[in-house]
C-alpha cells in the first residue's frame, strides 16, 4: 500500500490486550431492549479479529474459544455456540492476517464484515439445529454495523502504541546528521 | 536437507490441528448441553456470578431512560392524567358490581359446597431488560428467589398472560414469553368454550393454534383465555385474539394465527401470579389386606 503510512509502533502489551478484551466483554453485556439488541455489534468478535491480525502470536484460536465460552456463559445460551463460531472465525482471520495487515482500514472492514457474518451464520445454524426459530433477517444487521465501526476501532486501538519521537533517539540523530 | 523448521520458528501445534481440537471441544460441549442437558445447573450457578456485571452495565441504560422520562412534556402528562381519571371512574363502577357479584358467587359456591376458589396472591415486578439471546424470546424481571419466586409461575400484565418463569436467581428471574418457540398455553375460546393449545412460534406478535380440525368453530376476533385445566395457568386470563383462520381442505388442520393480548414491549410492570393450588389429590384408598389365597393341594 503506497498510501498507507508505515509508522513503527510498539508491540501491544499482553496486559493491554487483556484489558481491551475485558472491556469488549462488558460492552457485549449491555442489556438492550428490542431493536438495539440486534443492532449492537459483537465487540468481542471485532477485538478478536483485530488482535489476530496485529498480534497473531498473542491471540489465537485458544483465546477465541475461551472468549466464546465466556460469551455463552454470559448470555446463558447453548454452551459451545459462541465458542465454535469464534474458533472458526479466528481460524479464517489467522489465514488472512498477513494480507489484512497490508490493507487500509476501510478495505479491512470488508473482510471483517465477512468474518462477522460467518460467525453469525455458524451460530444461526447451530441454534436452528437445536430447534430454535429464525429470528428474522435483521439478525445479520450487527455484522454490517461492526464492519462500519471497524476503522474507528482500529484507530482507537492503535493510539496507545504510537511511539513518541524522542530527541535523544540514536536513529533520529543519525538521520539528522 | 532437513526440511523441518528450526526451533525458533516453532509455534506449537499447526493451526488446522488447533482448529480441529477447539471446534471439536465446542461441538462436544454443545451436544452435552443441548442434547443431554447436563449443564443446566452449572449455567444457573454461573448466571448468579454474571448477574452483578449485567446490573452494572444496565445502570447507564436505566439512567438514560430515567433522564428522558424526566423531560416528559407537561401536556402529555395532563392528557394521561385525565385519561387515567376517566378509567378510574369506569373501573370503580365495575368494581362495585364485581364486589356484589363476588359476594353472590361466594354464597352460591358455599351453597353448592364447592371448593373455594383461591384468592390470587400476586407480586409486582419490573422488567429489567430483554434476554440477550436473539434466538429466544425472554425477559428478565427484578424479582427472584429472595422474593419467593418459583419456576413455573405465571407472569401477566394488566391485559393478559405475558409468559412463565423459567429460571430463578437470587434477585432476578427469567420469563419465557408466550411468543417463544414451542411455549404452550392451554386456552379456551371465550365465545364457545372450545379448548385448544396456543403455541409460540418465535416471532414477535404472533401465536399459533395448531392441531385444530378444519371445521373447528374458531373465527377471527375470538378471544382466547386460559382454560385452567393444566393446573399451572389460572383460568380466565386473556392470552390472545384470533387474527386469521385459513381453512384448506388439503390439510388435516386449520391454520389459525392470533395476536397475543399482553404487550411485553410496552409495559415495564408485570404481575407474578402465585402458583395455582390445584384441587388436593384425594387420599390413596386403603389397600385391601393381602388376600391369602389358599391353594388346594396339587
Amino acid at each position: 500500500m503506497a498510501s498507507a503510512k508505515t509508522t513503527l509502533s510498539k508491540p501491544a502489551s499482553g496486559r493491554f490486550i487483556l484489558f481491551t478484551l475485558a472491556l469488549g466483554l462488558l460492552a457485549n453485556l449491555v442489556p438492550w431492549n428490542g431493536m438495539a439488541k440486534l443492532l449492537w455489534p459483537d465487540c468481542i468478535a471485532l477485538l478478536l479479529v483485530y488482535w489476530i491480525i496485529y498480534q497473531p502470536r498473542h491471540v489465537g484460536l485458544g483465546t477465541a474459544w475461551f472468549l466464546g465460552l465466556l460469551m455463552d456463559i454470559a448470555d446463558g445460551v447453548l454452551f459451545g455456540q459462541h465458542a465454535l463460531a469464534y474458533t472458526l472465525m479466528a481460524y479464517m482471520a489467522q489465514i488472512l492476517h498477513r494480507r489484512l495487515q497490508m490493507f487500509s482500514p476501510w478495505q479491512q472492514s470488508l473482510y471483517v464484515f465477512g468474518l462477522l457474518l460467518i460467525s453469525l451464520v455458524i451460530m444461526l445454524v447451530t441454534r436452528l439445529a437445536f430447534g430454535a426459530a429464525f429470528p428474522g433477517p435483521l439478525y445479520f444487521a450487527s455484522s454490517v454495523i461492526g464492519a462500519v465501526l471497524w476503522p474507528s476501532l482500529s484507530l482507537l486501538l492503535r493510539l496507545p502504541q504510537h511511539r513518541k519521537p524522542r530527541p535523544d533517539d540514536t536513529y533520529t540523530k543519525l538521520i539528522n546528521k | 536437507m532437513d526440511s523441518t523448521s528450526p526451533p525458533f520458528f516453532k509455534r506449537g501445534l499447526p493451526p488446522p490441528v488447533r482448529l480441529a481440537i477447539f471446534s471439536g471441544l465446542a461441538l462436544l460441549l454443545m451436544v452435552v448441553d443441548g442434547h443431554y442437558h447436563y449443564l443446566n445447573t452449572l449455567r444457573n450457578t454461573l448466571a448468579v456470578v454474571i448477574n452483578p456485571l449485567q446490573h452494572v452495565m444496565n445502570a447507564p441504560v436505566r439512567l438514560a431512560s430515567q433522564v428522558s422520562s424526566f423531560f416528559v412534556v407537561q401536556g402529555r402528562l395532563r392528557g394521561e392524567n385525565a385519561d387515567l381519571k376517566d378509567k378510574q371512574l369506569l373501573l370503580a363502577g365495575q368494581m362495585l358490581q364485581f364486589q356484589a357479584l363476588q359476594a353472590e358467587n361466594a354464597r352460591l359456591r358455599s351453597l353448592l359446597a364447592a371448593q373455594k376458589r383461591y384468592t390470587q396472591k400476586t407480586t409486582m415486578a419490573e422488567i429489567l431488560y430483554s434476554g440477550r439471546d436473539p434466538f429466544a424470546r425472554k425477559i428478565i424481571i427484578d424479582r427472584g428467589s429472595l422474593h419467593d419466586v418459583k419456576p413455573g409461575q405465571v407472569v401477566a400484565d394488566d391485559v393478559g398472560v405475558v409468559g412463565q418463569i423459567t429460571r430463578v436467581n437470587l434477585g432476578v428471574s427469567e420469563v419465557t414469553l408466550v411468543t417463544d418457540k414451542d411455549q404452550a398455553v392451554p386456552v379456551q375460546n371465550l365465545r364457545n368454550g372450545l379448548r385448544a393449545v396456543v403455541f409460540g412460534n418465535g416471532q414477535e406478535g404472533t401465536l399459533d393454534v395448531p392441531f385444530m380440525p378444519v371445521n373447528a368453530d374458531m373465527q377471527p376476533g375470538d378471544q382466547l383465555v386460559t382454560s385452567g385445566i393444566d393446573g399451572i395457568y389460572p383460568p380466565g386470563l386473556p392470552v390472545a385474539i384470533i387474527s386469521k383462520v385459513e381453512r384448506n381442505a388439503a390439510y388435516p388442520f386449520a391454520k389459525i394465527s392470533c395476536t397475543p393480548s399482553a404487550g411485553t414491549d410496552r409495559e415495564r410492570q408485570v404481575l407474578i401470579l402465585s402458583a395455582v393450588q390445584s384441587a388436593p389429590i384425594p387420599p390413596r384408598p386403603q389397600e385391601p389386606p393381602p388376600q391369602t389365597v389358599k391353594h388346594g393341594k396339587r
